[in-house]
């Protein structure tokens, strides 16, 4: 089922530029902001002299253009980083390219990863894989469509809240947001620290495995990364899945839900259990996680002031207006509505309201997880209540827009390994993920259940 | 001004905020270099300090260690587990646009310092508490623009909180005198003034005396010596009693303080306060400090004035003798080792040279670091078997504080030994005396009248230009006006 092998005996130069054409001829999805073709043959013509090499060696990939990567600005998709030449590379990146993958483009996404869409993104959405009349998902929109279009094996997203899961379920492709912690956030703009998780999007389980043995493990530079645990495995039929029965209502569309039980089915045909289980504290999800991302948010986007880089306005006469016109200019209507959502749950006087609150039930949300992993090797349902949306259905109401994470976010705001595995399609031709739910450092073994659900299709 | 009786109906209530710079190798949250003096502008930020896109902090444990210290030095408790918060505003000395501080779990909690007062008395300070921060960059303004310069940005410091348990000028500045001699001990910080290692918030209030709520209070910001924190705790004293004795208010507010005027002037109302909206910091777990670890950064602590305050109590030394010695820690600790090695008489004569040589908040006066206790020892027992006057013995020891030669060598290149040979100056003695000028003091000793002798002994002090020894020439003066 690999594709990554596919690539690793063929020349590096050949594969970045077989890649770059592709990238070329789907121009019109939109989804790249900028090729990084220059950087990338250089380092393919390392390759293939032998002077680097690896277990990706002359593997193209693309990173989300919110990771420092050299080769092209990074720009978060904003305009308040258009030129902004990254100093230095993310750990991710960095431990990519010492394994010998080559970064060939940066792909667009909701600006600084505000949204679920890429409609967010200043320089315009990029397109739906199976239906350019849809979104593509987001935030990391852009790395799910090239990933499914196959201009690239792999390609990296960062999961605040869904960002990696929802593009995936939209594009039939593979994505995994690991446990918090798992790959270091150094080098990728943040969003919101409590959340932010690096993960990857391929065609398949195997190749997922690959790339996070690469990127995973502790690093100085990230207090936040744990000692190192990702390891491939494998697991054997018996598990006990807990099927979500909270994220089974009839809000999900029916197809959704059809897709969820096929896959359920299929589980239970390879002789492992599944059973409904609830997670009452799951409706409130999506309102914890618009009061603690927003204000992690505001605080972690005050340093985009165009004092030092990024975005400066021209013709100021005062520093509040420097700040002010800046920031204005730019940033999109989301990051700023997430930061005055933000600074108004932190604000004196609303953030023991708000922000202490919403702790607390985020506490309870962990704590009945925790429970229900007492009993339960993994949890599964739906990625997104609905499959890709048309492009402008939602930009009008952010409320609609926030309720397409509902069933991501939980995992997020627990720090919980997710991964988003296609699923079948809809009527109209739609892809459908499934989603499935560890506990703490079960990343590998999430990986290995879906794989293993892969070879008895294969066998089929 | 109001007068002193006036301002005696009144009760000055003072709490102070102190920031101490903490001397560490490396910056709180990077590993760029801690000391920008004398460093270009920008030359020792990391992306870190920077607040490049994507950067986290790596919290040093060398400051952790530090304000340990500090706590264990401020007889504070050291919290288990305590956290970072991040504390929002806007300005462009503030790269992150929050400074990264301890808003709700800070590390020291509580404490008490008790500061001796000129008078002899004691002030007793209880510490609210005292948390890590970072420290922000600097503006420089010119006319038209101004220029940011981050060498300083991540700078880790601890601010410290009392209670306001001070209630007199001369109270702030021996609490702020206090709390630099236990910083610098502890090695927390350079506690170079100076250069801002230590910068007091001084915040005052007046009531009537008696009332049972305090004033509204105006702070005094960055203060950076202790003379200024005194002089404007008295400056604000009297501004306030003569605004309620006029019947007007006054009102919370940041103030600022100029040397050169000895005045504080208005920077900021409560009104323009700012909300800081502060959030816990997720990029940096708690710290996690185990009983037993506290215990062992504790055990490292070194003596505190307190110790020598006690050890050099049976000296009998001057209250201000004492003060002075211990605004110098090399100084005490050399004075400390001194009276172990050589007794407690030797301690107090080396005691008094130290605490002359010493001016207060001399910062250069480190040189005493290199010196063995056993030079002062061997000039101190110089002194005792009359090789050298107490005069010779203050020459050399001044030279003993900037060479390496021994006690003995400088007194010996310097002529300054004492003479105390009989015979040598005996002869002295008789060439005094047969000097017509000292006919009326021979004859007024013989009348009784022995305070003459003085004068005599002053001719042979001169003679031997200094060198005889004053007790044995008095003998044999003795002697032979009794012959004559």
């Amino acid at each position: 089922m690999t594709k990554i092998a596919d690539y690793l005996s063929n020349s590096a130069v050949e594969n970045v530029k077989r890649a770059i054409a592709k990238a070329q001829e789907n121009e019109d999805y939109h989804a790249l902001l900028a090729l990084t073709e220059t950087r990338a043959l250089e380092r393919a013509a390392k390759v293939d002299a032998g002077l680097i090499t690896g277990r990706l060696k002359g593997v193209p990939f693309v990173v989300k253009d919110n990771f420092l990567a050299f080769g092209a600005p990074t720009t978060a998709a904003s305009k308040m980083l258009e030129k902004f030449d990254a100093p230095l590379q993310a750990t991710a990146v960095e431990k990519l390219e010492a394994e010998g993958a080559i970064c060939i483009g940066k792909a667009n996404l909701d600006a600084f990863a505000h949204g679920g869409s890429t409609e967010n993104s200043a320089f315009g959405p990029t397109k739906n894989a199976y239906d350019k009349s849809k979104v593509a998902g987001g935030s990391s929109g852009g790395s799910a469509v090239v990933t499914a279009l196959d201009i690239v094996p792999f390609a990296l997203g960062s999961d605040t809240g869904g960002s990696i899961r929802e593009p995936a379920s939209f594009n039939d492709v593979y994505g995994i947001k690991p446990t918090y912690g798992t790959v270091s956030r150094y080098g990728v703009v943040a969003m919101a620290s409590s959340t932010d998780s690096i993960g990857c999007f391929t065609t398949n389980a195997a190749d997922a495995e690959l790339v996070m043995s690469v990127m995973a493990g502790r690093d100085p530079k990230d207090m936040t990364t744990l000692p190192d645990f990702f390891a491939p495995t494998e697991v054997k039929p018996g598990q006990k899945i807990g099927l979500v029965k909270d994220f089974m209502t009839d809000d999900v569309d029916p197809e959704v839900r059809a897709r969820v039980n096929d896959y359920v089915a299929k589980l239970r045909a390879a002789g492992h259990s599944v059973e409904e289980v609830e997670l009452p504290t799951a409706k409130y999800a999506l309102a914890i996680y618009y009061i603690v991302v927003p204000a992690e948010v505001s605080s972690n986007l005050a340093r985009y002031d165009g004092v030092r880089y990024g975005h400066r306005a021209e013709g100021v006469k005062t520093l509040a207006e420097l700040y002010g016109r800046s920031r204005d200019e730019g940033f999109v209507t989301e990051n700023k509505r997430r930061i005055m959502i933000g600074s108004y749950v932190l604000s004196s006087g609303f953030f023991d309201a708000y922000y202490l609150q919403a702790q607390k039930a985020r506490t309870l949300l962990i704590n009945e997880f925790d429970k229900l992993f007492e009993n339960y090797d993994a949890l599964i349902g739906p990625v997104a209540p609905t499959p890709a949306f048309a492009i402008g259905a939602n930009t009008a109401d952010p409320i609609k827009m926030y309720l397409a994470d509902i069933m991501t976010v939980p995992a997020s705001l627990a720090g919980l390994p997710a991964i988003s595995v296609p699923a079948g399609e809809t009527e109209g031709g739609l892809p459908v993920g499934v989603q499935l739910i560890g506990k703490r450092r079960d990343d590998a073994r999430l990986l290995a259940l879906a794989k293993s659900l892969e070879s008895t299709e294969a066998k089929q | 001004m109001a007068t002193a009786e006036v301002l005696a109906k009144y009760e000055l209530t003072i709490g102070i905020e102190c920031h101490v710079q903490l001397a560490t190798n490396t910056k709180l949250f990077s590993g760029a270099d801690n000391d920008a003096r004398g460093k270009n502008p920008n030359t020792v930020v990391n992306p870190i300090d920077f607040g490049l896109p994507g950067m986290l902090p790596v919290l040093n444990h060398e400051a952790v260690k530090l304000a340990v210290r500090a706590g264990k030095a401020l007889n504070a408790k050291i919290a288990n587990i305590s956290r970072f918060d991040r504390k929002h505003y806007f300005y462009p000395d503030l790269p992150k646009g929050y400074q990264t501080s301890q808003m709700y779990n800070p590390i020291i909690l509580g404490g008490l310092v008790e500061a001796p007062l000129e008078d002899g008395s004691i002030v007793k300070v209880r510490l609210d508490h005292a948390h890590m921060e970072e420290d922000a960059g600097k503006l420089t303004h010119y006319t038209d623009y101004s220029l940011v310069d981050l060498n300083r940005a991540g700078t880790p410091l601890i601010e410290i909180v009392s209670q306001p348990d001070m209630h007199s000028p001369a109270e702030a500045k021996a609490y702020v005198t206090e709390l630099h001699r236990l910083m610098t001990y502890a090695g927390v910080t350079n506690g170079d003034l100076y250069h801002g290692n230590m910068r007091f918030d001084v915040n005052v209030s007046v009531a009537p005396k008696g009332a049972a709520e305090l004033g509204k209070r105006a702070e005094v910001k960055n203060l950076n010596s202790f003379r200024s924190v005194e002089r404007a705790a008295e400056y604000e004293f009297n501004r306030q009693v003569d605004l309620v004795e006029r019947g007007e208010k006054v009102v919370q507010e940041t103030r600022g303080w100029s040397d050169a005027t000895g005045k504080t002037t208005s920077q900021r109302s409560k009104e323009d306060a700012q909300d800081y909206r502060y959030m816990p910091d997720a990029d940096i777990p708690p710290i996690v400090l185990t009983d037993a670890e506290i215990e062992e950064i504790q055990n490292d602590l070194p003596a505190l004035p307190s110790y020598y305050r006690d050890k050099w109590a049976k000296l009998g030394l001057d209250r201000s003798v004492t003060e002075s010695l211990l605004n110098n820690q090399n100084y005490a600790i050399l004075v400390s080792e001194i009276q172990d090695a050589a007794g407690d008489d030797t301690a107090k004569r080396v005691a008094h040279w130290f605490s002359s040589a010493v001016s207060p908040e001399d910062e250069a006066a480190e040189i005493a670091s290199v010196f063995s206790p056993e030079a002062f020892i061997e000039l101190s027992q110089m002194v005792e078997k009359n090789e050298l006057s107490s005069t010779a013995a203050k020459e050399v020891f001044n030279e003993l504080l900037v060479s390496d030669k021994s006690a003995r060598a400088i007194a010996e290149s310097r002529n300054l030994l004492q003479v105390s040979d009989e015979s040598a100056i005996a002869a002295i003695v008789d060439e005094v005396l047969a000097d017509p000028s000292s006919a009326q003091s021979v004859a007024d000793i013989k009348a009784g009248k022995d305070k003459a002798i003085g004068f005599l002994v002053g001719q042979i002090m001169k003679k031997s230009q200094g060198k005889a020894n004053p007790a044995l020439a008095q003998k044999l003066l003795r002697e032979k006006i009794g012959e004559l």
